[in-house]
Formats: structure tokens, sequence, C-alpha cells
């Protein structure tokens, strides 16, 4: 069922506490600040997020965080110049991290979304992060088992949806959206435009409309004055 | 068979970081599909020749990126896995994160080149975590290009700050991979890592008799290619 709706509010009201949340964006690039803070303001609480990062700044998702709505975070890159709320709340024992390999992040949201039960994968094979984890020999190569990451809401955002909730996105701002649409239960969009139904070409929806749920415009200009600032992950040697 | 000491190249000094940046460059074959880690291993694209047609991936889900953005060219909606804004390339594709790795997994990109804390003789790679008690673990993409791509090379300094070999028998720091890192480039020489242990390709400002001394595995030089 496709809902088109007036404000992020109205968008988010319906998730619970306790709720696995998917948010996207990689960065700052589709992060959907606008619905995150929607979902601040609701008061939802004793959520597991997943997210490539655990917040940036005084923004977003850290924000979450700093407010003690955040349980557990599931992702791979926590620790960053600027991820000061997660970084109190970890050392102070208040959050549970899983961290998670990225493109084995990606992927196991992605077997959420097309119904696999698992996957067998080298990489984190013989790592920290595979301690207590199955693993087989695989074509002479180590493989660790790794299970599907379900959520009962996606947010998430991108350029463009039409009438029947396709959705086109832009340039490095596509990054986890189209994976976490497909793995969630409900997946709400903002969008900077909404178009006629027709006005997309076919060929080039990337998400299609089947794995939306609810839709939101949020002007552009507004979702770009989210932020200019850019963390940088910590460098090695 | 004995390989002679006068195979093994030797420069006048130790390499600097662009000097380094600039022989990694030049190693990388032309056509390549290539991943730059962040940090030092980013300095290689300032080296890579327009003849060399080299594509870059950025795991964030981008194939033919361009240089860092500057100015008007900034997009929020264009950055790399560092988070710096940069440009596309004529040629350019955008994918989502789970292809974008399923191209690393799956070995379609040639090299990455990282950096590292240690490697180990068999190739084993050190490059996420201290292990230090109370550090926050992040660890991001790391996994997954150091077992993706065709071959891994690295790029250090030889030497920690306290002078330590970053070369070792075995990896003292939590593992990124296991037996994944081809080749490590160092200010002062080139390693050849893989399941045959280690080889010296060349060195820089040292001889290989001296290069022995700072690495507490032994070394012997490369066949010549």
């Amino acid at each position: 069922m496709l809902n088109f709706v007036e404000s992020v509010q109205e968008a988010v009201s319906g998730i619970k506490d306790g709720s696995t949340v998917m948010i996207g964006g990689f960065g700052n690039a589709g992060q959907p600040f606008e619905l995150i803070d929607a979902l601040l303001d609701c008061g939802a609480k004793d959520l597991t997020v997943v997210n490539n990062n655990a917040g940036q700044g005084d923004q977003g998702l850290a924000l979450l965080i700093k407010e003690g709505r955040v349980r557990k975070m599931i992702c791979s890159f926590p620790r960053q110049s600027d991820s000061w709320h997660f970084d109190a709340k970890y050392k102070a024992g208040q959050i549970e991290l899983e961290l998670v390999p990225q493109g084995n992040l990606a992927e196991r949201i992605r077997a959420a979304g097309a119904g696999i039960g698992g996957f067998f994968t080298p990489t984190g094979y013989g790592t920290m992060l595979a301690e207590g984890k199955e693993t087989r020999i695989i074509d002479g190569r180590g493989q660790v088992f790794e299970t599907p990451i379900h959520a009962d809401v996606a947010l998430i955002k991108a350029l463009k949806a039409d009438g029947k909730g396709n959705l086109v996105y832009r340039k490095t701002a596509r990054n986890f959206g189209p994976i976490m649409a497909a793995a969630a239960k409900h997946t709400i969009v903002q969008v900077s435009e909404i178009v006629p139904t027709g006005a997309l070409d076919p060929e080039n929806v990337v998400t299609p409309g089947i794995y939306v749920n609810t839709v939101v415009r949020v002007p552009a200009a507004a979702g770009n004055t989210a932020g200019s600032t850019t963390g940088t992950e910590e460098k090695v040697a | 068979m004995g390989v002679m000491e006068s195979s093994i190249k030797t420069s006048e000094a130790p390499l600097s970081r662009d000097d380094l940046a600039r022989l990694v460059a030049r190693d990388i074959a032309p056509g390549s599909f290539v991943n730059l880690g962040i940090g030092q291993p980013t300095l290689v694209s300032n080296y890579l020749t327009e003849d060399q047609d080299i594509t870059l991936h950025t795991e964030n889900g981008m194939l033919g990126m361009g240089p860092e953005a500057k100015g008007d060219e900034i997009d929020e909606d264009l950055i790399n896995a560092g988070k710096i804004p940069v440009t596309e390339l004529p040629g350019a594709s955008y994918f989502h994160h789970a292809d974008s790795f399923a191209m690393m997994r799956g070995g379609h990109l040639d090299i990455c080149v990282l950096g590292a804390f240690q490697v180990s003789v068999t190739g084993d790679l050190a490059n996420w975590h201290t292990g230090a008690p109370g550090a926050i673990p992040a660890v991001g993409g790391a996994m997954d290009l150091a077992t993706g791509a065709k071959d891994v090379f690295v790029m250090m300094t030889l030497l920690t700050r306290e002078g330590a070999s970053k070369i070792v028998e075995s990896c003292t720091y939590p593992l990124t991979g296991v037996g994944c890192v081809t080749r490590v480039y160092t200010d002062k020489a080139v390693f050849l890592t893989g399941p045959g242990g280690i080889t010296v390709r060349e060195t820089f400002g040292c001889t290989l008799e001296e290069l022995q001394e700072l690495v507490p595995v032994p070394l012997k030089a490369a066949a010549a290619a």
C-alpha cells in the first residue's frame, strides 16, 4: 500500500518503540535528515538503527543517539572525527554496537530484501569479526556465514518519486537506499520532487515502487541545508 | 637458485610519500579498475596518467571517479569513501552499495591500494584496529577490499614512529584479512608477499643487508621479473 503524505511528521508517526530502523546515507550523501529529525520529535525509543556510520556532528542520527533513543547500532564505521555523541554513549556503556564489514552490511541488507536466509562470504574470514560464526572452505577459500538484516522501517532519501512510488536517486547519494527499501517491512522515502506517473523513464527506475510505502516531498533547498560538513574517516598508517 | 644482490635496484635515498605514490601509479597496468584506500593511497591518483586509462572505484557506489572537487564543483551528493567531495569523469557510473561490494568481492577490481599497521610474511594484513582497550572499533570497507581485489598493494612507512618494523613474522594487531596482500610499497623497499614468503623487489637508500637489520624476518631478493 502506497501513501503520499504531506509532512515528515506524518510519515514517521507509525514508528513504534523497539523498532529496527534502517537509515540510508553514507556520510551526508543520501541521509534523510528531515525524516530523522521527525523521528527524533516523535519520541520513539529503544530503537535498533542500521546505518553505515553512527552519526556525525550535531545533526540527524547523531542527535537520535545523543537523546538516548538508540539501544543498538548496526554499522561498519562508527568512529569518525565528529562522532562524539556515539563515542560518549559507547564509552559509557549506554549503546550496543554490532560492527559489520561494510560489504557484509550491504549484502546482509540485500539478502533480507531478497528472501535469502544467509550466505557465505570470504570477507572477515580469520578476523575477530568472524569469531563465533560458522565457517567453511569453499573453492579453496575460507568463508564466513552471514545472516540477513531485516528491519521494521527504512528511512531513505531519493531524488524523485512518481505516482507509483518508483524512485530515482542522485549520484553517490544512492548508496544504501535501494537495498534498504527492499529489506524493510515499511519503507518511508523523502524525495526532492514528485513527478506524475509516466514521467520517469521505466528503463531508468532504480527502485521499483513495490518496495515503497510512504513518500513525502522535502524540497531540495531544505534538504541541502542539512549540514555542509564532511567528516573524514580516520586515516590508517 | 641463488639470486644476486645486484638484481636489486637501490636509489640514493628513501622515497618520499609522493615518490612512493608515483612508483605505485607507474606499476598499475593500463586499463585497470582500481580502488584507492583512504589516506596515503589517495596520493596515487595524482600520478596516474591519461595514457594509463585507469578507472577508479569508490565503494560508496561509483566507477569513474575524478579528482577532488574544488569550489563550485562541490556537490554533497558526490563524495568518495573518505567523504571528500569528488568529481565524475565521462563514462562514470553509479550503483548501490551491495552492487559496489559485489564487484569488489566478485574479483572484478584489479587492484586496491591500502594503508597498513602491519603486514606478515605470508601477506596477512592488519590495518583497521589497534586492539587497544577502550578503542572504538571501526572497520568500514577494509576487510571487503582486502579480500576482494585481485591484487592488494599496501603503502606504508617501513617503520613505526618508535622504529619497529611493520613487516612482521605474524601480525600482533587484529587482522583485516588473511594472506591477502601481494605487494608492500614502503619508503625503504618494495616487498612481494605470498604463500611462499616474502622477497624484496627493490630498496631505496639502503642495501638489502641494511634493510635486513631493520626487518625481523629473513629477507631475500626477488627473482628478476
